[in-house]
């Protein structure tokens, strides 16, 4: 209906980008009759997600004239970028940008040099910055969701990991049981994605190269060569910051440091 | 001041110098300074947010003073490794907090911090002395409030501590768990000669249980004195 509306491009942008908001506007207001309040956090996320993108879209414009070292920077801002999203879900943390930039860095940033140098990642700007921020983007995700997780189970279980510190026990074995139960958890949508591939969603990148004339059975491998890497970059993602988080939730001295809140005192 | 110092003999098992914790500006703990011989049994009492249980985590280091310190046998708690200290200051919480598995699974577990395995008679003497002789197998989510605390003792003991802490050992349990577990905590104290300090907010079962008794509020001494001394002067204020 738009289409036959709107023969300008960037109008046609603007009238689809108006209808998705105005569905994510009408979801807010069904949640708000069950008195569940999103109205400040959506309305941020739809103003900032339609900001940003814009502005990347007409950076990428310049960028994909420029020359190919360029990327490196672009994709070490996007993981900086990722780093501080992911530390804002990890409040408590005691050095959570810190954690979330070296997983971000480590899980993303190898996957994208290896499989580049591998050959399955292409050189060039228009390839490298749209699989490198899938990467990054997914392994931010992660990130929160270990970060979150990790914290969570460390609340819930305060009185034993002290019971078990105070009975002489090192700390990092205090929260193993924990830090495995965020590594398994952080993974789950990168695992079900893969596990889902083609039967429950078929992912845009696969779309555009069939758009812009790709063979389709060389699209379908190349998704799930990227599924793939999302996975990789994922767990190891995961991994790093369990590593490290363990590491922030105590002192020097064997003190869990990371408690819901200083107890009141008894 | 850190060491031991040479010059010092350690006549105190556990000594606290003006021990203070400050958090977010508020004192949790204030300038506490106790010396306890060995096989005293202390007894901290006070009302609730008086920094007792605070006191006791300072002196199990699970939380790190802002200032002064804890000397345990005259040796400046900081310069002993944490594992060890926790090992040597053992304590046993309001809460039992066992860990999931079998009785004996949780007695073996602080030996086994320092690879010691307990041996099935050490097991089965430990659990002789508080009551749960046949219980060595059974799994700990079947046990009452009162069973839980007792393999709590149990296993506070099972690392031969020089110092027992008892963090309101008895106040989540019912009446009757109570009375049992603090005749138990008597007994047991008494029979291994331990050295003891214990959090209450009860005077009559400090008077129980304690040759001492030390009285905080805010964070700091009001009043400390042997039992007696205490009793008396707190029914002259009454």
């Amino acid at each position: 209906m738009l289409k036959q509306i709107f023969s300008n491009q960037l109008s046609l942008g603007l009238a689809q980008a108006l209808v998705a908001t105005v569905l994510a506007l009408a979801v807010m207001g069904l949640a708000r009759k069950r008195q569940i309040h999103l109205e400040r956090d959506i309305i941020i996320a739809l103003i900032r997600g339609i900001v940003q993108i814009v502005a990347v879209g007409s950076i990428l414009v310049l960028l994909l004239r420029g020359p190919r070292w360029t990327s490196v920077f672009v994709l070490a801002a996007m993981m900086a970028a990722a780093a501080a999203t992911s530390a804002r879900r990890a409040k408590g943390i005691p050095g959570a940008f810190g954690v979330s930039f070296y997983s971000i860095a480590f899980g993303a940033g190898l996957v994208i040099v290896l499989m580049t140098w591998a050959g399955a990642i292409d050189t060039a700007i228009t390839s490298l910055i749209p699989v490198g921020s899938m990467l990054i983007a997914n392994s931010m995700n992660t990130n929160s969701l270990t970060l979150n997780r990790f914290r969570s189970e460390v609340e819930a279980h305060t009185g034993l990991i002290e019971t078990a510190l105070a009975l002489g026990a090192g700390s990092k074995q205090t929260v193993s049981p924990y830090v495995q139960a965020s590594f398994q958890a952080s993974l789950i949508p990168a695992i079900d994605s893969l596990r889902s591939l083609g039967i429950v969603w078929i992912p845009g990148l696969m779309t555009g190269m069939l758009l812009s004339g790709s063979k389709p059975i060389y699209a379908a491998i190349y998704q799930f060569v990227i599924l793939s890497m999302i996975f990789s970059a994922s767990g190891l993602t995961s991994l790093v910051s369990t590593l490290l988080i363990r590491t922030h939730a105590f002192s020097p001295a064997e003190q869990l440091t990371l408690r819901p809140s200083v107890k009141a005192t008894r | 001041m850190k060491g031991k110092d040479p010059g010092r003999p350690a006549p105190w098992i556990l000594e606290t110098k003006h021990l203070s914790r400050m958090v977010s500006g508020k004192r949790l703990v204030d300038d506490i300074s106790i010396q306890v011989e060995r096989g005293d049994v202390v007894a901290v009492v006070g009302p609730s947010a008086s920094g007792k249980s605070s006191f006791l985590r300072l002196v199990n280091r699970l939380d790190e003073p802002t200032a002064g310190t804890v000397y345990l046998e005259g040796e400046d708690y900081r310069d002993i490794p944490p594992r060890e200290l926790r090992r040597q200051v053992s304590m046993m919480t309001q809460t039992a907090f066992l860990f999931p598995g079998t009785v004996a699974d949780n007695l073996r577990f602080g030996p086994r911090q320092r690879g010691k395995d307990l041996s099935e008679e050490s097991i089965a003497a430990l659990l002789n002395q508080v009551g749960l002789a046949d219980q060595a197998r059974s799994d700990v989510s079947h046990l009452s409030g009162g069973e839980a605390q007792r393999v709590s003792l149990a296993r506070a003991l099972a690392n031969s501590p020089l110092v027992l802490l008892l963090d309101e050992p008895t106040s989540a349990l019912d009446d009757s768990s109570k009375q049992e577990v603090e005749s138990l905590i008597l007994r047991v104290v008494k029979q291994n000669a331990l050295t003891c300090l214990m959090v209450t907010h009860d005077l009559a079962q400090a008077s129980r249980v304690a040759g001492r008794i030390l009285i905080l509020k805010a964070g700091k001494i009001t009043r400390m004195g042997s039992t007696k001394e205490i009793l008396h002067a707190e029914t002259n204020l009454q």
